[in-house]
Parts: structure tokens; sequence; C-alpha cells
């Protein structure tokens, strides 16, 4: 019907001087968007359905292949933008519930933008991390506050159990069904490899990556899939989810033709059926409730591991916060509203949650007021692009981040926010063996080692600049950044100073 | 010796061996120019059924009954690397024949054409350099 119709989004540019028509981008286009006709002997393309993930662009041998937003327009204006005009032509089409993937796109405020970093000169050196010693290492978990000693004079040695990490990164939770065996695979040996570690997500571990176990952190979610005995026994530490920034207070639903094979196996529900996470843990209701749950997981493994807590990052953040530090968890994983998805209403992703910048300031102060900061470790998540985004956060008061998003990029993800399809044209967020089988493991976990490697060289640097040595003297140190165009309100939540102050 | 292997677990059938096997024994210096509107005759070619999909060029045996069969000596052996002298070949096709690979093929110049790992260029073979998923690798193992 006319009236259904949309123009595309993209447009497919072929250099017909530069084809010679190999073919490869048909045949590497799961969306069928190239296609060769034997007559014309040329390749033509149906770029309505095409979703800009580049896989073509990318393979091309002659680079004759680009991809351009289209400047077809409507009558926009600064209320009815295309994107408001689209959704709602789409909805009156089908009903139905927007479906997306990826972060929250909209032109929200990004405060790592509007926050600098300060640097040493003259009256305190900055310190040269090619020559002299730089200590990104950190530790999650509780800390004690006091030393004690026994009647002798002895230290007693009571640490709680920490998670220690080379640097302050982790691999945020991505279950296996989200995204493939191959992304899981590349993600656990590159935490294996640079000693940090990687989150199961909520649809349980693949039998295969027991073995990477000590760079595992296992997540429970509200579904409770693939949750057993070896299961929480195998990880370093136990995640217990909450929320998740892209979609805060709903749940999530992996569809029914997902589950099939190791997925179903490794989920432990029957082949084809819904995996439906509820939108809250049935048993948690209150804070007494989720300590209940803390207290059952450690009971369960030995009291040998920390538990965290992973919320999404919403409006009365600071006070949840400090309900979970008194709950007995070790560490609060707090998730931004730009955090990423495989699957969120559109809707949701759009609108719910707060910036991570400011749930951060909030939480790590609130903590502190109440002194109860050193009970827990707190990692922020929520579209950490690059180094200095993990600075900032660091000094605003984080232990260590999540990285999604980031990691998915090293694997070649190229944003197309079109995980909820299934087709995932790099092999990420899709169980299509064919698809899958894109992901070479060997590449994509160095690719991640090397990404995070750079990351936490440029980390030294801008420490080394500051003039301070450890990334834990950095933890806080909220006189280290400056605010530039932010209001005072903002600048009082944050937490710091404005440039020039 | 360094040998070409393929694993099938990475190959996608992409095909994009072939065409940079094409450009490699072109003697062109820009693909465009050497593959633009041209049928491609590559030394590597993607066998594919059923979702399977591996890459076949020469395995270079150590025992090559390519060679032993060539009735002019056109197939020789120079350190390892099985070489054709287009000049002494007759077109005979018993190598192709005898090639349990199926990895000899008659030349669009009438002769026969077989993957001499790149060496007419700078002996990196370029569908190994060019393959997206390091499914075509070129390395130290077994003898054939």
């Amino acid at each position: 019907m006319s009236v259904n119709f949309l123009y595309p989004e993209y447009e497919v540019e072929r250099n017909t001087n530069r084809c010679i028509a190999c073919r490869v981008c048909e045949r590497q286009c799961a969306n069928e968007v190239h296609r060769y006709d034997e007559d014309l002997q040329m390749m033509l393309a149906d770029e309505s359905k095409c979703v800009n993930c580049h896989r073509c662009v990318s393979l091309c041998p002659t680079r004759a292949l680009k991809i351009v937003k289209t400047n077809h327009t409507f009558k926009e204006s600064a209320n009815w933008t295309k994107n408001n005009i689209e959704e709602l032509y789409r909805q009156a089409n089908s009903g139905g519930v927007l479906l997306t993937s990826m972060g929250n796109p909209c032109d929200y405020p990004v405060y790592w933008d509007k926050i600098l970093i300060n640097a040493s000169q003259v009256t305190n050196p900055s310190i040269d991390p090619l020559r002299e010693p730089m200590e990104t290492r950190t530790y999650l978990g509780k800390k004690n506050v006091k030393i004690e000693r026994d009647a002798n004079g002895k230290l007693i040695p009571n640490l709680p159990v920490n998670l220690e990490l080379t640097m302050p990164m982790l691999f945020g939770a991505m279950s296996y069904g989200a995204i493939s065996y191959n992304a899981h695979e590349s993600l656990a040996r590159a935490a294996e490899a640079l000693g940090i570690y990687y989150n199961t997500g909520e649809g349980g571990l693949h039998q295969d990556f027991y073995k990477y176990g000590p760079n595992t952190i296992v997540q429970v979610a509200s579904g409770r899939f693939g949750v057993h005995k070896d299961y929480l026994e195998s990880g370093a530490a136990i995640e217990i989810k909450i929320g998740q920034g892209a979609k805060p207070g709903i749940g999530g639903h992996l569809p029914g033709h997902k589950t099939m094979g190791d997925i179903s196996r490794t989920r432990m529900i029957p082949e084809g059926s819904d995996a439906i996470s509820p939108a809250p843990h049935h048993d948690i209701y209150s804070i007494e409730d989720l300590r209940q749950l803390v207290f059952s997981l450690k009971e369960a493994t030995n009291y040998k591991k920390p538990v965290s807590v992973k919320i999404a990052a919403v409006h009365n953040i600071a006070a949840i916060a400090s309900g979970i530090a008194r709950s007995g968890a070790d560490i609060i994983a707090i998730d931004g509203f730009r955090g990423g998805t495989g699957a969120a209403p559109t809707r949701i992703r759009d609108n719910v949650g707060i910036p991570i910048e400011l749930a951060l300031a909030a939480v790590d102060q609130r903590l502190r007021d109440e002194g109860i900061r050193d009970n827990v470790s707190i990692v922020v998540s929520g579209s950490i692009r690059n180094s200095a985004d993990i600075v900032k956060a660091v000094a605003l008061g984080a232990d260590a981040v999540y990285l999604g998003t980031a990691a998915l990029m090293a694997l070649g993800c190229h944003l197309c926010r079109s995980c909820h399809t299934g087709k995932c044209n790099w092999g990420i967020s899709t169980q299509r063996p064919e698809l899958v089988k894109r992901l070479n493991p060997n590449i994509g976990s160095q690719r991640l080692i090397n990404l995070m490697n750079a990351w936490n060289h440029e980390i030294k640097e801008m420490m080394g600049g500051m003039g301070i040595n450890s990334i834990e003297a950095l933890r806080g140190n909220r006189l280290m950044l400056r605010g530039v165009g932010l209001n005072e309100k903002e600048l009082e939540i944050l937490g710091i100073k404005h440039a020039g102050e | 010796m360094k040998r070409i292997y393929v694993d099938e677990k990475w190959c996608l059938g992409c095909h994009l061996c072939e065409y940079y096997c094409a450009f490699s024994n072109s003697g062109e210096n820009d693909m465009v120019k050497a593959l633009k509107n041209k049928m491609i005759h590559p030394r590597i070619q993607v066998e594919e059924n059923n979702g399977i999909s591996f890459a076949v060029n020469c395995r270079h045996c150590e025992d090559p009954i390519c060679v032993k069969g060539c009735l002019t000596g056109a197939l020789s052996i120079e350190n390892g690397v099985i070489r054709i002298d287009k000049k002494k070949c007759i077109g005979c096709y018993t190598c192709i024949a005898l090639c349990p690979y199926g990895a000899v093929m008659p030349s669009p110049d009438g002769v026969v054409q077989k993957c001499e790992l790149c060496l007419q260029r700078d002996g990196n073979p370029m569908c190994v350099q060019n393959c997206p998923n390091q499914a075509i690798v070129y390395e130290e193992g077994v003898e054939i």
C-alpha cells in the first residue's frame, strides 16, 4: 500500500568504473541487498534492505562501494523530525511496539565530552610511564577500612575476596544467545590473555568455556537461565542482574527460534521455547530480599567469590546504590542510559534512565557521605568510548568500567543497530552458523587484546601527565577534572569545578 | 617448507581468494584494470556444498605425480615449489588427469596453470594476505 512507503534510509553507491562484479558483496550480505544481473552483466542493489553495516564496503576488493545517507527528505521541522515521522508511520502500519538495538542514539548531553582532564606543570612533576613505574592494576570487592592485629601484634589476614584486574576494564555482560559462540570465545580468550574478566550475561555458560572460569563473571538474572551449582562455582565472581541501562525496568525476550541446540542446553530450557526474563526478580522486592539472594549465592559458593549487583542508572540511583552497598554485595555495576542491548523497545531505550556520568558521581558521593564507600567497588558502563572516558570515570569515583559496545566494535560491529534481526553480517549478534563463522576468534580475541592494551597505555599516559602513578590514586580524585559549558547544578552533581576555577 | 593451508571452519565462501589470485597472476598492478569485464581463471578455487566451503590450490606435494607424469619436463620442483614452465608445456593435460586435488587446470592461453605461491610476484601469496577470515594461511606444516 503506497501509504506504507518509506524511502530507504541509505543508498548504496557503486562506482561501476571500479566494480569487477566479483559478487563478494552479494555473498556477504545476509540482508540480500546486492545481486548480479546476468542480462545486464552488472551488480544491482535493493537499498531498502540495507542496514548500513558496511560488510560489503569492507570486503569489496576494489573499493567500489560506499553507503550514503539518503538526502530524500520530509518536510521536517525541529519538532517533527524524520525519525518521529517515520516511526509514527511504521507503527500506524504495524500496530506494534518499535524494536531496536544497541545504545541510545538520541541527542542527549554526553558529559564525558564536557569534562577535561588535568595535567601537571612546574609545581608537581608529571611522570613518563615509559620510564617510571605506572600501575593500572586494581581490585574489585569490599575493602577493609582498618588493619587488625592479634594480641601479639601480628596482622590478621582477613582481606575479603577481591577480583584482581590488570587494568580497570572488564567486558560487559552479553549473553550467549544475544551474541554468538565465536563472540563469546573471543571475549573469553581476550580476558584470559589480558588478566581481566568477561561476563556471561544471563544466558548461562557454554560447556566449552568453563575453562575460562577464572576470568569469567557469571550472571544470575531474573530468568535464572543456565544457573546451577557448577555454573556458580566456575566463575571468578557472580553478578546479580537487576537492570540494564538500555532498558531499565523491563525484562528480556530471546525468541524461540534462537533457543536451539547449544543455546537451549546452555540456558537449560527446551528447544524452541521463548526465553523470557521477567522485568523484576520475583524474589526481590526490597533490599532485604536482595540481601537474601546475595548471601544465598555466597553460601552456595562457600564465600569464595565476590557478588556484584548490576542496576540501570535511574533517577533515585544514589539511594538504591546505598541499599545495595548495605546488602552484602561486593560490587555495584551501574549501567547508564546509553548502554547497549541486543534488542529493546525503541521508546524505552531512547527515553528511560539517566546518564552514567551523573549517576556515578551521585553514587560515589552518597556512599562516601554515608561512610560505606569501601563496602563496595563501583563498576560503570553505558557507552565508554575511549580511554579518556575511563580516566574521567575513575576520577569521578569508579573502580573500573564494563565495556560492551566498545568490545563488540573491536570484533567488527559497525553499530548498524540491527542486532534484533538476528542477521548480523559480522557474525556477532546472530546464531546462523554461516554468519557466526565470519567471526574467527583468533582474529577477534587479538583485536580485543590490541584495543585494551592501547587504552591501558593511553590511561598510563594521562595518569602520568597528572603526576599520578597508580589508578587507585586517581579514583575519586575529582580535582583532576574540570567541566566546560556545564551549569551550576551539573557541576554540583558531578562534584567538579568549572574550567578556570 | 611453507605451504598454503585452508581451514574450512573459517572459510566463508566469499571467493575473494579467487579474485586476488587472478589479480596476482595478471601482471597488472591495479585490480580494476586487471579484472574489469574479464572472466577470471584463478589457480585457487573454492569448493562449496551444503554450507561447507574451502579453497583448493596446489598442495606442493613432496612426491608429486604431476611432475612424474609430465612428458616434457615443463613441471619441475624448485625449492619444494612445483613450478610450471609454460614454454615447455605442450598442453597434453596428463598432469590435470593425475592431480588428485584438481589443483592443476587448463589455462586460457592453451597450456596448464597452477598455483606457484605467488613466486612470479613477491612470494607472498595474495589469497592468504587478503582472506578476510584468516581461513587461508601460509605456514610450515605437514608434508603432503
